[in-house]
């Protein structure tokens, strides 16, 4: 399933936040979104997953989800979003609960998403047991599960450490690599973003327009962190967005 | 030459109140030895307070007489019963504030009108409508645990976290397994300290009902005992009320470690 915004803007009363976004999100590919802080990027997100009404424009799924997709359009969330008083596979059998799945079904897709995201030893352990890193596996597991045709990951690495960030990103390009999957992936961290974005679109300040758009090419499993490409495009991008950011700093957010 | 060094002074600690097995009991017993030592030396008029083994005596003797369960049934029982409609009630309005735009603006104020009534003050209401029985104290109690359970329960409705709720809609639960699953048990701990409050109110209540108008009942027991100026049957009847609040704490702490397990 494909998605393709056209020529979608937002205001939030009179703040215009983003303005005439025109952008396809091909099946199959992780697209990423950078920009400055408040550039409308989470917004944006919402927009797509429709836990928000666009105020212009259109946002179109393009064919249908593919059999078997439970909900099509499913969130990672920055800070995990894990309800405390359930276990880690209770969490994640929260989410096929509405289905009407049978009992052996839902508890097959439960071991299956835990074991894919090798969580299987900590079944039983509550959030509050968990590590940062964990907890976002957790719910990378909870998306997984409902086998969606779009995941919508808003700085899902960002509330972790860096090496912890590294060992996910290394996770979900395993993930990806064995079963590709549909992403929106916004993040303001460029060596995500080139680490994992097939096709990586820069957002000005707010009110966010698209002020760039770039495909990488290379392989997701070749990407390695010092790949030369790699930091060529990093430099690139941070080139376009530099400006941005500073600008962005200096204005007042309710200006 | 090293200069001498001196530790770094600790400033930290402090603030962390946890539970020490025993000391109430020893506060308790501490006070109870005070009164018996103070009323046996002469040092406590008998006018001003029993002496605690002759409270203790009363007490033994309203047990092995079987009096004491012919006030206790009917206190309890009306204490389980109005509280119950009381905090259902009180659980359903304060979901219903909580959840819907119509419902807050409209009951907020009303909740906030009735709170501060003594609600006492309005038993000869309850009897002209519910009569002199037990359907009045029952009404009285129901009434005086509602409203801190809606005000509890709205806020602890309003305290869920919000991301968690727009997960559940972005995974497309429904309504109702998006209050069952995640705005109940979020506004759990909220609620739970709120029926501290409101049982307590019950218990206050309870009492007042029946010196009003009953012939049983630890209330009425109280009464009886205050009219005779017997001290040590007065006493022994507020011990019971302490009593009873203590094991409605303990209940609520217990169903607290057993429901909140999931918090600390
Ligand atoms: N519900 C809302 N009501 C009013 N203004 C909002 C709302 N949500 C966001 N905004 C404003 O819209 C702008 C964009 O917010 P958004 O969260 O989409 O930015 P972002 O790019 O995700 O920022 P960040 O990098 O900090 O996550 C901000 O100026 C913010 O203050
Ligand atoms: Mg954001």
């Amino acid at each position: 399933m494909q998605l393709s915004l056209v020529g979608v803007a937002h205001a939030y009363g009179d703040a215009d936040v983003l303005t005439d976004i025109t952008l396809d999100i091909p099946g199959g590919r992780i697209l990423c979104i950078v920009g400055p802080s408040g550039c409308g990027k989470s917004t944006l997100l919402r927009l797509i997953g429709g836990l928000e009404r666009p105020t212009r424009g259109q946002i179109l799924q393009m064919g249908r989800a593919p059999e078997g997709c439970l909900n099509p359009l499913t969130y990672v969330f920055q800070d995990f979003a894990l309800l405390p008083w359930r276990s880690v596979a209770g969490n994640v059998r929260l989410v096929l609960e509405d289905h009407g799945l049978p009992g052996a079904e839902a508890r097959r897709i439960v071991t299956d998403v835990l074991a894919r995201t090798r969580l299987s030893d900590f079944a039983d352990a509550l959030p509050r047991q968990l590590s940062g890193g964990m907890k976002q596996r957790v719910a990378i597991a909870r998306a997984l599960a409902v086998n969606p045709a779009v995941m919508l990951m808003d700085e899902p690495l960002s509330a972790l450490d860096s090496q912890t960030r590294e060992l996910l990103m290394d996770d979900l390009v395993a993930l990806w690599t064995r079963a590709p999957f549909t992403s929106v992936y916004v993040t303001h961290n460029l060596a995500e973003a080139v680490r994992l974005g097939h096709r990586i679109v820069v957002l000005s300040r707010r009110p966010g327009r698209i002020a760039e758009m770039v495909d990488i090419d290379i392989p997701l499993a070749e990407r390695t962190a010092d790949h030369p490409d790699l930091a060529r495009q990093q430099q690139h991008l941070w080139s376009i967005m530099r400006d941005e950011a500073r600008a962005a700093d200096s204005e007042l957010v309710d200006g | 030459m090293a200069e001498q060094g001196t530790p770094v002074p600790f400033r930290g600690g402090g603030f962390a109140p946890r539970a020490k097995r025993g000391v109430g009991v020893v506060v308790f017993i501490a006070l109870i030895a005070l009164v018996e030592w103070g009323t046996r030396s002469g040092w406590i008029s008998s006018l001003t307070l029993p002496r605690p083994s002759d409270v203790l005596a009363t007490f033994g003797e309203l047990w092995s007489s079987g009096r004491l369960w012919e006030h206790l049934a009917p206190s309890l029982t009306r204490f389980a019963v109005g509280s119950l409609f009381g905090v259902c009630a009180g659980i359903g309005v304060g979901f219903a504030i909580g959840l819907f735009s119509y419902a807050r603006a409209g009951l907020v104020p009303l909740v906030a009108a009735l709170f501060p009534i003594p609600k006492i003050a309005l038993l000869p209401l309850f009897v002209i409508w519910f009569g002199i029985d037990e359907a009045s104290k029952y009404a009285l109690i129901a009434f005086g645990t509602f409203t801190p359970t809606v005000v509890a329960t709205y806020g602890a409705v309003d305290n869920v976290d919000r991301t968690l709720i727009r997960m559940g809609q972005s995974f497309g639960l429904s309504w109702w397994s998006i209050v069952r699953k995640i705005v109940l048990p979020g506004a759990m701990p909220g609620i739970l300290s709120g029926l501290r409050i409101s049982l307590a109110i019950a218990i206050i209540l309870l009492v007042a009902a029946e010196m009003l108008g009953a012939q049983r009942g630890i209330g009425a027991y109280i009464l009886e005992a205050g009219s005779l100026y017997d001290l040590e049957r007065l006493f022994a009847g507020v011990t019971i009320l302490s009593l009873l609040g203590v094991a409605v704490s303990f209940a609520i702490g217990a169903i607290e470690k057993r429901l909140l397990r999931w918090r600390n």
